[in-house]
């Protein structure tokens, strides 16, 4: 027996039981290597529950469990660290033809797992208004500074309501009344202990996605402007700073001192 | 059925969430080592302990029960920041720390894996802990993690490539580790001598400790037939570190027969109890944790378990028995 043959036998229950191996009693072995296939795809199930919760409530356990076994076989874990487990879940979701009748399932399951990533992520302190009022005023453009955004954030866009159904799951809103087919942005973050998620405004998402690719101050605006007429930088820059969304703010190199 | 290796790296300890939330954003942690008040390198106390749980990292720092240690499975704090970090820091201050390994995989086919190892060390000096163990087990073949401790054979070149990674663990994170016997559920043709012998020759030859898990002693002992207390007499007793009390399910075999699950998911049985007592007349107080991964109950109730084998530790063993015992083993 080898562990290939072993590994191999684990994920696929179709496969006979690997040669070499015996028991006790001359019992079918199959009904002991059993408990192997089912302590990897059960505990496998079990991780990928815990990190999808909502996902789980939106279609039921027992549709939940079907779908991540199908998952779990299809996408074994790359990683020893299971704290990650799941980061193509969404995509897998999407393609997943018995899930169709929900088209925001896939949605949510990026909501949930920017959560993940929120929690574990690294820890950094908050830019606070004095640091970024001294920053303003050092002489230099102030729109081409760049607003480092905390390690812990994730922008999430959908066209569906994903933060209004997350927030009905946890007994915040009221479910009845959530149209899912309004699109909705979401902000994840963990700025302390806890991960937030917070609704953007209309252009949030396009100005933080473009700050945390490196976009000056007045370029980010200027895209979220362009998304979303109605874009109000003061109201935005206030909201990421009262969640301690923004670190620090570098000022971009330049050659003329 | 259940498993061995618990989901809980993905629970939040008691997760405040709102949409907007007022909860004001708390000053982040610098990451420095912890300098523990107690218990650093020197071995676990002879005391109790339990499995350090998300779900009870509040409860603890709060009443600060009168435990010996807590446990952690090494692999869910190897994450950038956050809270898993900022409660096992401040609990550290407190409590000596076991770090106990799932995914080292020391009895793969394959190299030990070095990042694996790289974090580790780097989980070990942040957190000093008095006691690093790991499975005679493989859980990673290839790419793939299967989240599974599974059995290897024992033969010689098993026994080789097992003691040629615990030698590489010991040397790349400079301390000696514990290795644990398993629950096992099938045997290999290949096998050429018992599980006990292998043990003993790594142990011997790598000058590794022995966590002695009391509850996979039964598991396996039922599964396979044989007597536990046998099987305990012929393991070098005078090398274990730290004991193992956990619950396991029951199911039976193609043949009807019993067939034990280490599930770490109910209460320590009676048998185990018995065995452990068995032990302990054996190698005097022991550091004992209580091991519970899924279906956790509360913290009171963990801590009930942790008394009762401290009561059993108190107990003074028969002299007349204890010593006939230390001579036979």
């Amino acid at each position: 027996m080898t562990q290939a043959a072993f590994a191999a036998a684990l994920l696929a229950p179709e496969l006979p039981c690997p040669a070499g191996i015996r028991t006790w009693n001359g019992s079918d072995p199959g009904a002991r290597l059993a408990v192997h296939r089912n302590n990897v795809v059960s505990s496998l199930i079990d991780a990928v529950a815990c990190s999808f919760p909502v996902v789980q409530e939106l279609v039921g356990e027992e549709f939940f469990r079907a779908m991540a076994s199908v998952f779990v076989r299809q996408h074994p874990p790359r990683s020893r660290v299971l704290a990650h487990y799941g980061a193509d879940f969404a995509e897998f979701v999407d393609g997943f033809a018995p899930a169709r009748p929900v088209p925001y399932l896939g949605d949510v399951a990026r909501l949930e797992m920017a959560r993940v990533l929120a929690q574990h992520a690294a820890d950094a302190d908050a830019l606070t208004a004095q640091m970024l009022g001294q920053a303003m005023s050092g002489g230099v453009d102030p729109g081409a500074l760049q607003l480092v955004c905390h390690p812990s954030i994730s922008v999430v866009v959908s066209d569906h309501a994903i933060v209004s159904l997350w927030a009905a799951h946890q007994g915040e809103v009221d479910l009845s009344a959530v149209d899912p087919a309004l699109p909705e942005s979401a902000l994840v973050l963990r700025p302390g202990l806890d991960v937030l998620v917070l609704r953007l405004p209309p252009g949030a998402a396009r100005f933080v996605m473009a700050l945390q690719a490196g976009a000056g101050l007045a370029d980010a605006a200027a895209l979220a402007a362009g998304e979303a007429i109605d874009f109000d930088l003061s109201n935005v820059l206030a909201l990421l700073m009262s969640h301690g969304a923004l670190t620090s703010v570098q000022v971009p190199w330049s050659p003329w001192p | 059925m259940n498993h061995v290796l618990d989901p809980s790296q993905h629970k939040q300890p008691e997760p405040k969430v709102s949409i907007l939330s007022t909860w004001p954003a708390l000053r982040a942690e610098t990451v420095l080592p912890v300098v523990p008040k107690v218990g650093a390198g020197a071995g676990l106390p002879a005391r109790s302990g339990v499995g350090l749980k998300p779900e009870h990292f509040r409860d603890v720092l709060e009443a600060r029960p009168d435990i010996g240690f807590f446990e952690v499975h090494a692999e869910n704090y190897m994450v950038d920041g956050g809270p898993f970090h900022h409660f096992l820091g401040r609990i550290r201050e407190h409590y000596p720390l076991s770090l106990h390994g799932v995914g080292l995989s020391i009895g793969a086919e394959c190299p030990i894996d070095e990042a694996h190892l790289d974090r580790l060390d780097a989980l070990i000096r942040r957190y000093q802990p008095a006691s690093f163990s790991e499975h005679l087990a493989w859980s990673s073949h290839g790419e793939v993690f299967f989240n599974d401790l599974l059995p290897v054979p024992y033969d010689r070149a098993t026994l080789n490539r097992v003691c040629d990674h615990v030698d590489r663990v010991q040397e790349r994170l400079q301390r000696q580790m514990l290795i644990e016997n398993p629950s096992t559920y099938l045997e290999f043709e290949a096998s050429t001598m018992n599980e006990a012998a292998f043990l003993t020759e790594v142990i011997h030859r790598t000058g590794c400790g022995l966590l002695l898990d009391v509850n996979n002693v039964h598991v396996s002992c039922v599964n396979h037939g044989r007597d536990a207390l046998a099987y305990i007499g012929s393991l070098p007793l005078d090398t274990v570190g730290e004991i193992h009390l956990a619950g396991f399910a029951t199911d039976h075999d193609a043949a009807g027969a019993p067939l034990l699950i280490d599930s770490h998911g109910s209460p320590v049985d009676e048998a185990v109890w018995g065995l452990y007592a068995a032990v302990l007349a054996r190698t005097g107080p022991m550091p004992t944790l209580l091991e519970r991964d899924n279906d956790v109950p509360g913290l009171a109730a963990l801590l009930a378990e942790a008394q009762r084998a401290e009561d059993l530790m108190r107990v003074p063993a028969e002299p007349t028995r204890r010593g006939l015992d230390r001579g036979r083993s």
